[in-house]
């Protein structure tokens, strides 16, 4: 590239007196060392946007894609036609299952330090995301996820001993350690097995959601994936069968801004927004406080009825920040302005659920105090029985055998004969 | 130097000296990529020389092929190999024959690096070693470098190369060789013979294997980590095994593998990726087809197993000493 300006005019037009041609290359409003700014994100006041029928037509809600639906307010109260209005016991179990969520990620963080297992990935201040949709779901809905939505199996009360187990790949480990760790897959918790390789979760719940409509099933499909995800081109694949086939099927697309290093712009957001996305392709889009569960919740509420009527797809935006680095193996503090998180402008999912129960009259400060208490026990008591079949590396993991298992439903012979090659060379080595 | 700063040194010296030379790829910009293999390089020859992409490895790859077309040397990392399957069409069907399908008038001059390999604990997604969907590839090379000289040697010439070149970095050794012990702590590159790294511009020609050990008891035909695993594993048999360290897949020093076969009578291959159709298979055959006369011994494979690869059993899995010394054994009792 010869030219210093980028890759700009050859000589054939120099002299033709048009101008140089830029290329542009997003840059985030702040890096290390800088001071963040969240002043450019336009955030509506909560209740302020609509809410459509659920069999309205896409071309009639196209602002729903570019606003924002919040429910609560600054002080913590529901306001607008978005309110779910829950009953108290379902806010309560919301906000136990963000904080429990919370606390989990905060132990397995913990446990990989230690050396216990090779990685984790937490969700800290994007529980609302997944907690807030998996109670607005049905649960024998069935969940396409990404990596960072463990609040969903934590939401439908999937034992997080159980959980721990995979974490540490150990002899417990339902998946026979061989996952990494947080790839978890619960078909009874309708929790779909994790694929490290993004976003080919997506075109495949669309596939299951086909399926139901085509047997006459009443059970919709759910997916997620990162806003960088979306530049995959499974997720365009996705929207064009979802769009073409009307699947019911909720496709949900978590903005937390940071894809590793690289901000949300990389993949498109300082041209539009990824609820917009869905316009393209007619269908339905919103874009959701993803730091607000009871909009979190209104939301997949209304694209699961809208689903489950035959009126098609939709696509959720959930504008959210990844508090915490990508994962164990991450820096943030390499790549973004250190005091970001503490400035997002959408405050904490779980403070602001505590604001709305303690101003209900049905929560207070003492409770919430010993609720983490109890939290933090539990998933310490959890770790240690978990620890009792093993951690990641200290042989307490399934019979070496087993690595040959579950390739082919049946062990064809070359695998048979790999098999027992590896356990006589062990054996010849005294192993 | 590391591996990792000697890719880093062979992007920064051809950067200076080709201003077509571009580098993309996710994370690769500001950050200098998840391994840290183009820090610095932003900030050296600016955004638009290096730059992120968005998250769509077809795209990357294509975008590649375009930037090729219209005269520049695009370097794009592709993350992981193990997600290099979404670039598959666009490096199969169109990279890999634009310049025979249209006669030489377009090519693809572009060097796809990529960190592949086990041995980290990756599980399945961060482990695998796709060489062989490549090498099955006709318009590809295959690049392997198993010591930072070689790796900085080899990427240079990758670049200058005029073809696309898919050059896979085996992330194990990154920051210190592994000889298949992974119970022991890891060791450095520093002090290691090969990690003398000249800081200027210098060429390991691609087509050509390197002797690591030169022998006369059997041949072993290895590349990437596995030199280093095979290594020790010569050393602590106390075998005078010749160890041959092929550096690029395609184009193969077939005259390398045919010299030492026939003087040393037997041999044995070595690799990471699955068995069933990996490049161990048409080493073999090659071997069988040019040194049948001269052989004493059936030859033998160590590789990966036809599984996917397993997260708490990667030490299983991994073709390391154990397994390589009894291939050895076996070898040289018949
Ligand atoms: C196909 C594929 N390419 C690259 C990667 C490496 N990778 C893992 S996570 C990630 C960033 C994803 O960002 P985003 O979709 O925004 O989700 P977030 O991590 O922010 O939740 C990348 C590039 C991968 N896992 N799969």
């Amino acid at each position: 590239m010869s030219d210093p300006d980028g890759i700009a005019g050859t000589e054939g037009q120099a002299g033709r007196n048009l101008p140089r041609l830029r290329l542009h290359v997003p840059e985030p409003p702040a890096r290390p060392g800088e001071s963040a700014d969240f002043t450019h994100f336009e955030i509506p006041a909560a209740g302020a946007q609509p809410r459509p029928d659920e069999a309205a037509q896409p071309a009639d809600m196209r602002d729903m894609a570019y606003g924002l639906i919040r429910v609560l307010d600054e002080q913590g109260q529901a306001v607008g036609p978005w309110n779910p209005k829950l009953p108290p016991e379902t806010l309560l179990r919301m906000l136990r299952a963000m904080a429990l969520t919370r606390a989990f990620d905060a132990r397995m963080f913990r446990a990989q330090r230690q050396g216990k297992t090779s990685f984790y990935m937490k969700s800290t201040g994007e529980e609302a995301v997944s907690i807030g949709a998996a109670l607005a779901l049905s649960r024998d809905d069935m969940c396409f996820p990404s990596y960072r939505q463990q609040g969903i199996l934590i939401a439908r009360d999937w034992p997080i001993v159980d959980m721990m187990n995979q974490i540490y790949s150990n002899k417990g480990d339902r998946l026979k350690g061989r996952q990494l760790p947080i790839m978890y897959s619960a078909r009874e918790a309708g929790f779909f097995s994790i694929s490290g390789n993004l976003t080919t979760q997506y075109p495949q719940a669309v596939g299951w959601a086909m399926a139901s409509a085509a047997m006459g099933d009443t059970r919709i499909a759910a997916t997620w994936c990162g806003e960088g995800s979306t530049a995959e081109g499974d997720f365009h694949s996705a929207c064009t069968f979802a769009s073409v086939y009307r699947a019911p099927v909720i496709m949900n697309v978590v903005n937390n801004q940071w894809a590793i290093s690289s901000f949300s712009g990389f993949a498109g957001a300082e041209s539009t927004t990824f609820a917009a996305r869905a316009i393209g392709y007619g269908i339905a889009g919103l874009r959701v406080d993803g730091n607000d569960v009871l909009a979190v919740h209104a939301a997949t509420r209304w694209a699961a009825d809208r689903a489950r009527s035959n009126a098609g797809p939709t696509l959720i935006e959930h504008f959210t920040y990844r508090v915490e680095g990508h994962s164990t193996s991450d820096d943030p503090t390499a790549y973004r302005s250190a005091e970001e998180s503490s400035l997002w402008p959408l405050g904490d999912p779980i403070a602001r659920l505590k604001q709305h129960v303690i101003g209900l009259g049905i929560w207070d400060e003492e409770r919430h105090a010993a609720m983490d208490r109890e939290l933090a026990e539990m998933v310490r008591d959890a770790a240690r029985e978990a620890e009792k079949n093993g951690i990641l590396g200290h042989g307490l993991h399934h019979p070496m055998e087993s690595m040959f298992e579950d390739v082919f439903e049946e062990m064809p012979w070359h695998l048979k004969e790999q098999q027992q090659q590896m356990l006589d060379e062990w054996k010849a080595a005294g192993l | 130097m590391t591996m990792i700063q000697a890719i880093n040194s062979a992007l920064d010296v051809m950067m200076e000296r080709d201003p077509d030379v571009v580098v993309m790829g996710e994370d690769v910009g500001y950050f200098g990529g998840v391994f840290r293999a183009t820090a610095g390089l932003q900030q050296k020859y600016g955004k638009n020389r290096v730059f992120d992409t968005p998250i769509t490895e077809c795209g990357i790859i294509g975008v590649a092929v375009g930037m090729g077309a219209y005269g520049l040397r695009p370097v794009p990392e592709i993350q992981f190999a193990d997600y290099i399957y979404p670039a598959l069409d666009q490096l199969v069907s169109e990279a890999a024959r634009l310049r025979y399908r249209s006669a030489g008038e377009f090519i693809a001059p572009m060097t796809v690096r990529s960190p592949f390999g086990g041995g980290i604990f990756g599980g399945q997604t961060h482990s695998q070693s796709p060489e062989g969907i490549f090498t099955h590839v006709s318009g590809v090379k295959t690049v392997i470098p198993s010591t930072p000289y070689d790796a900085k040697g080899l990427l240079i010439a990758a670049i200058e190369d005029n073809d696309p070149t898919i050059f896979f970095e085996p992330k194990r050794i990154y920051n210190g060789p592994f000889d298949g012990h992974y119970d022991t702590p890891a060791k450095s590159w520093a002090g290691h013979p090969d990690a003398q790294v000249p800081a200027g511009y210098y060429r390991v020609p691609l087509g050509q294997a390197r002797i690591a050990r030169a022998g006369e008891a059997l041949t072993i035909l290895c590349y990437g980590t596995m030199v280093h695993v095979v290594e020790n594993s010569v050393t602590s048999l106390g075998v005078d095994a010749e160890i041959i360290d092929l550096r690029t897949l395609v184009p193969l020093d077939i005259g390398a593998i045919e010299a030492s076969v026939k003087k040393t009578g037997r041999c044995l291959i070595v690799h990471e990726a699955t068995r069933t159709s990996g490049f161990g298979a048409e080493l073999l055959s090659l071997v069988q087809e040019r040194c049948f006369y001269h052989l004493e011994a059936p030859i033998e494979r160590v590789t990966g197993f036809d599984t996917p690869y397993p997260h708490s059993l990667e030490w299983a899995y991994f073709p390391g000493p154990v397994r390589i010394r009894e291939a050895i054994n076996k070898i040289l009792r018949d």
